[in-house]
């Protein structure tokens, strides 16, 4: 007996729905297959899909918390869109976004008593300025020395892990953190304002529509725009024309990981109010980012929704750590599943699939 | 409807087949029979469907309406591989081949029957089949070694190896050097003597009269007729695929060629493989002037524009554009000075992806009126591409589309459009013809006597010495990075040039003289 068989095969028409399609089928899967490690786990599936969105989205403070959530990832999705846009794979926004933390920490240490109207903005821009320092290292490496960004970046997550360990747990531990690894709080002018009674600064979460707003215009109305996805489809193309390849590799990834930096501000800057060991701060925002960056399928306006979505999956993911007695790293598992799916779906924008008898 | 046709013969017939896309219908009704162990070739204007039509018969395009019949039976084919099993095998103009892999490796690629390599047998295999059908190849040699021709040899033997009884060539011989294409002609005659049958669409007028037996004729998606080869002529099909005469009238002024535009002192040039490409070679081109280089392809040609628009470094020499050396710019600066461009290798020109109208920008979106201050100007952007659509009749849904939905010759008009429309001082053309239908052509060629006439100078390279002559002003014959010779190409000695294509005939030489110094140059 012959058995069916399945082939790809490649498809030079592709109908306008088919995007959307082949994502909501690679996220279909990805339930599936979420569905089934929860069964493994002894967990009813159902019962805990209806528990992560009623821990997400379905309660006030929920909610709350998933906006929360969302802040960072918008800041560090929508920088990522840019990167992979002009084809700098950029994964190292979690480091970037460390560096950014460092960096407001160290304006919020260094000048306590300036009044908040100084502050606030001082702490933007070095904010920025440290993320987009983190990734100008991989863009000058690729661009002088053809050394692969995705290394390098990545590669540079765990130094920014180890910069943040060696600071809290050394020269800027706090005077009165009870041995914690903790810096001291910062002043009052430091703090970012949150709505009330939660943690949502929204200072931050406005910036990081309008940066998605302006990275969209960015991209679709500017000359830089135009060279960044020229760059990105066609590099042949791009020397023909005359670009500045190591212009634009190098403001994509500034942009990118200032855009990470300014996330590790906001969560410093308008949750913490200190610099804590790098987990505290990020459950890994900057890796999530990439998701949220796919899986808006390098739109930055997009990334704004999906950034919502995946807050709330950790958020929810949080909530039945808890309640349900599932090892810690199930919202990774959740989010490594996720990617791999959405990924996998671009396949099917490519190829379809087709059964054989 | 009733079968008029003589079943028995025909091994395909495709019948009112209708193929959308959006915004466009590329078939509307196409018609065609094939016979057993023909040469039938598929004749039409650029955009008149006939990659869409073969496309279909080869299972990547699925028709809305139409039939297909294989040998007497109603088949549905829903992928190359059913195709394949029908055996009808597909050559595209693109080769699909894995350039640091062998040949025996190429063919045998893909095929599910085998668990292990089956390198000795298929080897034999290999060399059977090129001896069979009289062609030269070495089983062992890697692709990235092979010319386009020998590369095109190694996907005919992939689908032989295949089984494959009715092979489609689509515009075979466009990437070809002329040797190469008599060559290829050479053994779709053997293929079909072995009872094979060929579809072979082309532009080339010339080849269909030479080796098809019967010809369909397309025009707007529709097949308009199809006759035995013998019973017509070559004016006769221009005029059918067309819809009007063509007479192949150029409007070529006597223009007062100017100053030197471009100077080439002594340039070298290293190719991909790090070996020399272009030699000591000087030339000049002036200003009203259509200087030709006629060579058989990859002879330095490719090295030399790249080098002097700045897309390759050079080992040594001067390039001087409109009196300034430019040895050192970037291209950036080169494109300012004046440079316009059209590569052979199209789509190092283009961004496959993005729409018609992102396109269109590449060369100008720096600068007023697309690019105002760090903005694109959308509506500038707009009202650009419509006026090169529109002027140049380039067949388009809407400038929206991506351009690589446009049809070969409807992307390489784009490609012209834009570069002209830049009026550069120095206009590089590499191939312009290569691919366009005969209408198309005459358009083209008027389009550079155009350019001549305002005063452009034109570097024009191209493998078709008909072209080269007809266009030219100066003359300079390529060979292995040389100059062999420069004449006015009215005073052109058709032998001559023949014999310094091949390297036969040296510079500063005469026929007679000792040929034992080559290798070096004057
Ligand atoms: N995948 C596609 N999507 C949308 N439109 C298409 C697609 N393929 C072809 N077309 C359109 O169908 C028409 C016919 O195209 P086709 O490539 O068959 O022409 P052709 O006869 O091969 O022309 P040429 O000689 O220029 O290669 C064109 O208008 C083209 O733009
Ligand atoms: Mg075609």
């Amino acid at each position: 007996m012959k058995l069916p068989r399945i082939r790809f095969e490649k498809r030079l028409t592709s109908p306008r729905w088919l995007p959307v399609a082949s994502l909501a089928g690679g996220l279909a899967l990805a339930m599936l297959t979420i569905a089934i490690i929860f069964a493994v786990l002894g967990v009813n599936p159902l019962v805990a899909f209806q528990r992560i969105f009623q821990g997400g989205f379905g309660s006030a403070y929920g909610l709350q918390e998933t906006i929360t959530k969302t802040i960072p990832l918008i800041l560090a999705g929508v920088g990522l869109t840019l990167a992979f846009k002009g084809r700098m794979y950029n994964i190292g926004a979690e480091g970037q976004l460390l560096i950014g933390a460092i960096f407001a920490t160290g304006i919020a240490r260094a000048f306590p008593d300036w009044p908040s109207f100084l502050l606030i903005p001082a702490l933007f821009i070095v904010g920025f300025l440290g993320g987009a320092l983190w990734a100008a290292i991989p863009a000058v490496l690729k661009t002088r020395f053809r050394v692969d960004e995705v290394l390098t970046s990545l590669m540079l997550v765990y130094v920014a892990n180890e910069a943040v360990k060696f600071l809290v747990y050394g020269p800027w531990r706090g005077s009165d953190t009870r041995g914690f690894p903790i810096t001291d709080e910062f002043s009052a002018a430091a703090q970012i304002p949150s709505i009330k009674s939660t943690r949502i600064h929204y200072p931050t979460l406005i910036v990081a529509i309008l940066l998605a707003i302006l990275v969209y215009l960015l991209l679709t109305r500017t000359k830089l725009g135009y060279e960044i996805r020229v760059t990105g489809e066609n590099p042949d193309a791009s020397r023909y024309a005359g670009m500045d390849y190591q212009k634009i590799a190098l403001l994509v990834m500034i942009i990118s990981g200032g855009l990470a930096g300014l996330a590790g501000m906001g969560e410093v800057a308008g949750i913490h109010f200190r610099l804590r060991p790098p987990e505290a701060i990020s459950p890994g925002y900057g890796f999530t980012a990439i998701i949220v960056a796919w899986l808006a399928r390098l739109n930055p306006l997009a990334a704004i929704l999906t950034s919502f979505l995946l807050g709330g999956l950790l958020v929810g993911g949080d909530a039945i750590q808890i309640a349900l007695n599932l090892p810690a790293a199930t919202v990774q598992i959740f989010n490594g599943v996720i990617l791999l799916f959405v990924i996998a779906s671009e396949l099917f924008n490519q190829y379809k699939l087709r059964l054989e008898v | 409807m009733t079968s008029a046709l003589p079943e028995s013969q025909a091994t395909v017939i495709l019948r009112g087949i209708v193929k959308r896309f959006p915004g466009v219908t590329a078939n509307n009704g196409a018609n065609l029979e094939v016979r057993k162990g023909e040469i039938h070739a598929l004749l039409g204007e650029n955009g008149a469907g006939k990659t869409s039509l073969m496309n279909v018969l080869y299972g990547i395009y699925h028709p809305d309406e139409g039939e297909i019949w294989v040998n007497g039976q109603k088949v549905t084919i829903h992928s190359p591989q059913d195709a394949i099993r029908l055996g009808i095998g597909m050559i595209h103009q693109q080769y699909r081949l894995v350039q640091t892999h062998s040949v025996t490796e190429n063919v045998v690629l893909g095929l599910k029957e085998y668990f292990f390599f089956p390198e000795k047998a298929a080897r034999a295999h290999i060399l059977e089949l090129a001896e069979k059908y009289g062609m030269k190849m070495d089983p062992d040699a890697r692709i990235w070694q092979l010319s386009a021709g020998e590369q095109q040899r190694v996907e005919i033997l992939k689908a032989l190896y295949r089984g494959v009884k009715i092979l489609i060539m689509d515009e075979p011989t466009a990437m070809l050097t002329p040797g190469e294409a008599m060559e290829l002609l050479h053994i779709l005659r053997r293929m079909t003597a072995e009872g094979l049958t060929v579809i072979f669409i082309t532009h080339k007028l010339e080849e269909v009269v030479e080796v098809s037996n019967r010809v369909t004729v397309m025009r707007q998606g529709k097949s308009i007729t199809t006759l035995e080869t013998t019973k017509t002529t070559q004016s006769e099909l221009a005029q059918l695929m067309v819809g009007r005469d063509v007479l192949f009238h150029l409007d070529k002024k006597a223009v007062e060629a100017g100053a030197d535009v471009l100077k080439v002192e002594r340039l070298n040039v290293m190719n991909d493989k790090g070996l020399p490409a272009v030699v000591d070679l000087s030339l000049d081109v002036r200003a009203g002037e259509i200087f030709g280089i006629a060579g058989v392809s990859g002879n330095g040609q490719r090295e030399l524009v790249e080098a002097v628009t700045g897309l390759r470094p050079i080992s040594g020499g001067r390039i001087i554009v409109n009196g300034q050396d430019i040895t050192q710019s970037p291209p950036r600066a080169r494109i300012k000075s004046g440079i316009g461009f059209v590569p052979g290798e199209r789509w190092m020109a283009l961004i496959p992806g993005m729409s018609v109208a992102d396109n269109m920008i590449l060369k100008n979106y720096a600068r007023p009126p697309i690019g105002n201050g760090p903005l694109l100007d959308r509506e500038a952007v707009a009202a650009h591409t419509e006026s090169l659509i529109k002027e140049y009749a380039i067949s388009t849904p809407d400038r929206h589309t991506p351009i690589k939905r446009l049809s070969g010759g409807n992307i390489q008009r784009a490609l012209l459009a834009r570069e002209i429309s830049e009026k550069p001082s120095l206009l590089i053309v590499a191939q312009p013809t290569s691919g366009l239908d005969v209408g198309a052509t005459e358009t083209i060629w008027n389009l550079l006597l155009e350019e001549r006439a305002r005063g452009a100078a034109v570097l024009l390279i191209s493998d078709d010495l008909k072209e080269a002559l007809a266009l030219s002003d100066r003359l300079a014959v390529i060979f292995e990075g040389q100059i062999m010779g420069q004449f006015a190409a009215r005073e052109a000695n058709l032998e001559h040039i023949g014999l310094m294509m091949a390297g036969a005939l040296r510079p500063g030489l005469a026929a007679a003289k000792d040929n034992s110094t080559a290798g070096e140059s004057a």
